[in-house]
């Protein structure tokens, strides 16, 4: 009885199932190049990676209108099939986790409604299918109207120099009308002729090649100066051999020049994180003479704000960014304040207690956070404008993120500046720190000074947290790691003196990146803290010891 | 009278009941729970001390073990490494736990190792190390190097064809011994010398920009190159973030890691990585139904869906697991017994197979190898054909490769088979 429901119940479905591929015929009719699309899409489900790879190949080769759609959906993990009749779909873009899949038809490139996640199974790749996948889309993009699709195009292509690429490269290079594709063309058509037969095709090849600044054209140019295991060269003709030989020296030197721009760069912009996290300090230590031990975590309340304001603003990472940037300040120059105005007033000319308060204050701050937003990784995202790189040439690249912070500290640091030497609060901050007596007598609240110098001192910590937040990890923990480098920089560059800590910081940054690539980092970190110590030595009080009464203030 | 009687004696039997139920309820095992809970490990060991809570409260609900409760007692040793050793001796010595879950990073095991020794202490230390380590006292359920680096290099050397190396990772013990055993490997593979890079930088390095600038420029020599990286905790956030803005991606210089997984991907954005490496013995994307309930159970006991379950956890759930086999099997916790009957013990996996202890105190592993993908999940990519047992010594070091571990027949955790001496608990 139970047994012929059941079966029963199969027959509908059967019909039913039957009824809706009969009414879904008449929307589109399959031609037989269709047919064989889906078949050789179907493969993929079951393939082993390699396999893959030539199903990629027979897809491209086939023609059909939606291909470039399927393998763009496959190289970006969205190709799924559902488990219950194996057909094929992808799912539109950033819908990656979501429980629901919206469904789109690989040969219409239709909506196909939509189906819960579980049902389906995702077509995996891997980083080489991934790869394959890249150049065989870059075939599509080579006839774009965009010039810098195109110029991607060609670039993904040239790492896969094939008969058939080469041929596509070679067409679009008759066609081509941008100067910057132009000449990418051109080197890429000039490797491949580095291994043409004919020697003066290899020479005329060296001759446009030589003017390039790429690492790959240099490798490929080095290889035919090497010997054969028999002693003969690789390259037979005297003549290329010379050329190749004048080119590898050319390319050689104006590399090892913008290598060099390069490491300096990176110098400042490590110095500039180091005077951005001692500026603040070079106001409470160096100003007011209080050895702040919580500064470290007043820099990370500032990252943790600008956690706090990208969560609170979903959907605007750049502009949540720069909203962040006030809010740090705030919340760290109040949190200042308080310790000022609660702990340290009571210390002012005890500074072995206010070390001891203030480093209890870290503790108890970074108990706080790790209450609150849990020991794990807040993870601050970073906005599309602040990643990649900005590429000067070949061998010179920049990337953003750092280039900002870079203009990012000298905006802060004139700012700074600014407030201290021409409004009336820093008037105050610079009299009080010069003479108290005499700043009270003339009728300046000192205490209201004190708590409004730490504050500013405390802010400026703040902002550095939104910096850090983009470099490193947002945890209970930042801070510690930075306290230490922080009063190196405002010890060396000279107590009470902004522009010291901006040239201490940057001197240790670019010394630290000079040293590093021969001492490795560990040891560049002991010979910049060796060095230190020395100058210290010497010089105790830094590199711009305040010279008389008025300098005091800076 | 007679059913006077009868209430008097079943009152007698209640009382009798209630007396024995509470010294039920007095005597309980206690369990040690050894994982920093403040400090630099704690992102990471805090983690573990709530999956022994969730074994511990389990297990208390079958019943718990011997007819006795489970009693956890959790300390904080604050991830200060001399802590770990005072902490160990206040378990062991005080509170008389039968067994100790616990320790993250190397330096803390090697710490409370001669505490565990002196006392006669029994530890499960789940998470991946260096080797070269065989205690009678503890038993490694996470990765031996050839359980974990080894199949890595391998998977890349095959696989993915990669012909020049760079080493990278974070300057303490479990870094430096296994790019010590890496190379050697390597080299017996006839990889040149100049086909390697190794380099190390300090624990929680954020400057990576000049070390990125680097691989890219040694990566960029012709031959398909890739990074291992043993760089620990925070200094990986940096380090991918820098990868990702020099445009470095996994198609071009993959990089491998050791110690990234999905609870240190939980805080980053997964999208610069996609196709980076990372191998485990578990990966929480692995579709079994043991995972499949685990997981239920984790998000279960933590209260958040969105916890991330990983590989030191499935190896604390192995850990616990074997352990309570074990004491099952003795019949008894004295720790003596206990660790008699481990070693030929079995308890399954999560993602499959079955975890065995071996005579050398290591466990049998599967191993994967995993792309992180848009979810900050792992696709495996690859995996090895059922379990490889976990070898203490390498055989590619050669000052190891004549040392063997064997806790059932030698009653040894580096005996020499040249000179057929036990060095004696000789840890370096």
């Amino acid at each position: 009885m139970k047994k012929s429901f059941l079966w029963a119940g199969g027959q509908w479905l059967f019909v039913l199932l039957l009824l809706a591929s009969r009414s879904i015929v008449p929307v589109y009719a399959q031609s037989p190049s269709d047919a064989n699309f889906l078949a050789t899409l179907g493969e993929l489900r079951n393939a082993t990676f390699d396999d893959k790879d030539k199903i990629v190949d027979r897809l491209a080769q086939s023609g059909h209108p939606s291909v470039r759609a399927v393998l763009t959906a496959f190289l970006e993990d969205r190709l799924y099939f559902r488990n219950r009749d194996q057909k094929i779909f992808f799912v539109k873009p950033g819908e990656e986790g979501a429980s629901t899949l919206d469904l789109i038809d690989p040969l219409t490139l239709k909506s196909a409604g939509s189906g819960s996640a579980d049902d389906f199974t995702k077509i995996l790749t891997n980083n080489h299918l991934r790869r394959v996948l890249q150049t065989t889309l870059a075939r599509f993009g080579l006839s774009s109207p965009d010039a810098s699709v195109r110029l991607d195009a060609v670039r993904d292509m040239e790492k896969d120099l094939d008969e058939g690429n080469v041929q596509l490269l070679r067409e679009r290079s008759s066609v081509e009308t941008d100067s910057a594709v132009k000449e990418e063309l051109a080197t890429s058509l000039a490797l491949v002729a580095l291994n043409g037969s004919e020697a003066q095709t290899r020479l005329s090849a060296i001759s446009i090649l030589r003017y390039s600044l790429r690492q790959d054209v240099l490798n490929k140019l080095q290889a035919l100066l090497e010997k054969s295991p028999d002693g003969s060269f690789v390259e037979s003709d005297e003549h290329v051999r010379q050329a190749a030989a004048a080119a590898v020296k050319s390319i050689t030197r104006r590399r090892s020049v913008y290598s060099g721009i390069q490491t300096v760069f990176f110098g400042l912009s490590l110095g500039s994180v180091l005077v951005l996290i001692a500026i603040g300090l070079a106001i409470t230590f160096g100003v007011m003479g209080v050895i702040n031990m919580a500064h470290g975590e007043l820099m990370m309340l500032g990252a943790y704000a600008t956690y706090v304001v990208q969560v609170a603003m979903p959907g605007y990472i750049g502009t949540s960014l720069l909203v962040a940037i006030p809010v740090a300040f705030v919340v760290s120059a109040l949190t200042g304040i308080l310790i000022e105005r609660t702990i340290i007033r009571f210390l002012y000319g005890r500074p072995l207690e206010t070390l001891l308060a203030t480093f209890g204050v870290s503790l108890i701050l970074q108990q706080l956070v790790r209450s609150i937003f849990t020991a794990l990784n807040r993870s601050v995202q970073e906005p599309s404008w602040m990643s990649g790189t900005l590429q000067l040439n070949e061998a010179l690249s920049i990337t953003y993120n750092r280039l900002y912070i870079v203009i990012f500290t000298v905006l802060v640091f004139a700012a700074l500046l600014v407030v201290l030497k021409h409004t009336r609060m820093g008037l105050a901050i610079r009299a009080v720190s010069q003479n108290r007596a005499m700043a009270k007598a003339m009728g300046i609240r000192s205490e209201w000074v004190d708590a409004m110098t730490f504050g500013l001192g405390s802010g400026i910590a703040g902002i550095a947290g939104v910096a850090l937040s983009q470099l490193t990890n947002v945890n209970p923990n930042l801070g510690q790691s930075y306290i230490i480098d922080s009063f190196l920089v405002v010890v060396f560059g000279g107590v009470g003196n902004l522009w010291g800590a901006m040239v201490g910081g940057m001197l240790m940054g670019v010394v630290d990146e000079l040293l590093e690539p021969y001492s490795g980092a560990v040891l560049a970190k002991i010979f910049v803290l060796v060095a230190l110590i020395l100058f210290i030595q010497t010089r105790p009080r830094g590199l711009f010891p305040p010279t008389g009464r008025a300098s005091e203030s800076q | 009278m007679k059913y006077k009687e009868m209430r008097i004696a079943g009152l007698l039997l209640a009382i009798g009941m209630v007396f024995s139920g509470m010294a039920k309820a007095q005597d309980t095992i206690k369990v040690g729970i050894l994982h920093s809970l403040s400090g630099t490990m704690a992102i990471s060991e805090t983690t573990l001390k709530d999956t022994d809570l969730m074994m511990i409260a389990e297990q208390n609900k079958k019943g718990g073990l011997l007819g006795k409760k489970l009693e956890a007692v959790v300390v904080d040793p604050a991830s200060d490494w001399p802590l770990f050793a005072e902490k160990a001796q206040e378990l062991l010595e005080n509170d008389k736990v039968a067994v100790v879950f616990g320790c993250w990073t190397s330096v803390s095991r090697k710490s409370v190792l001669p505490v565990f020794e002196k006392d006669n202490g029994l530890l499960f230390y789940p998470v991946q190390y260096e080797g070269e380590e065989s205690s009678k006292n503890v038993i490694y359920t996470g990765a031996a190097p050839n359980q974990q680096a080894i199949p890595a290099v391998d998977y890349l050397m095959t696989e993915v064809g990669v012909k020049r190396w760079v080493l990278e990772g974070t300057d303490y013990v479990y870094p430096r011994t296994t790019n010590k055993i890496l190379e050697a490997y390597l080299l017996s593979k006839g990889v040149k010398p100049e086909d390697i890079s190794i380099n190390y930088t300090p624990f929680g390095y954020s400057d990576w920009q000049a070390r990125v600038s680097a691989i890219k420029k040694f990566g960029s020599a012709g031959k398909k190159t890739a990074v291992v990286s043993t760089i620990n905790g925070d200094a990986n956030v940096p380090f991918y973030k820098e990868l990702g803005n020099q445009q470095i991606s996994a198609e071009d210089i993959p990089v491998v890691a050791f110690s990234v997984g999905e609870e240190e991907l939980s805080g980053l954005d997964p999208k610069p990585l996609i196709g980076e490496l990372a191998a485990w013995n578990y990966f929480e994307s692995i579709n079994t139904p043991e995972n499949k309930a685990f997981i239920q159970q984790w998000h279960a006991f933590i209260k958040n869906p969105k916890r991330t379950t990983n590989d030191p956890m499935e190896a604390s759930y192995i850990g616990f697991n074997l352990w309570v086999k074990a004491v099952q099997k003795a019949g008894t916790t004295d720790t003596e017994k206990v660790i008699a009957a481990l070693p030929g013990l079995e308890t399954p996996n999560l993602t499959g197979g079955m975890a065995k202890v071996l005579p050398n105190h290591h466990i049998t592993k599967p191993v994967y190898i995993g792309e992180v993908r848009a979810d900050g999940q792992f696709n495996v990519v690859w995996k090895s054909s059922g379990t490889i047992p976990g070898e203490a010594w390498s055989r590619y070091v050669p000052s190891d490769k004549n040392v063997v571990a064997d806790w059932v027949t030698l009653k040894c955790g580096n005996y020499n088979k040249e000179t057929k001496k036990c060095s004696g608990q000789n840890y370096k």
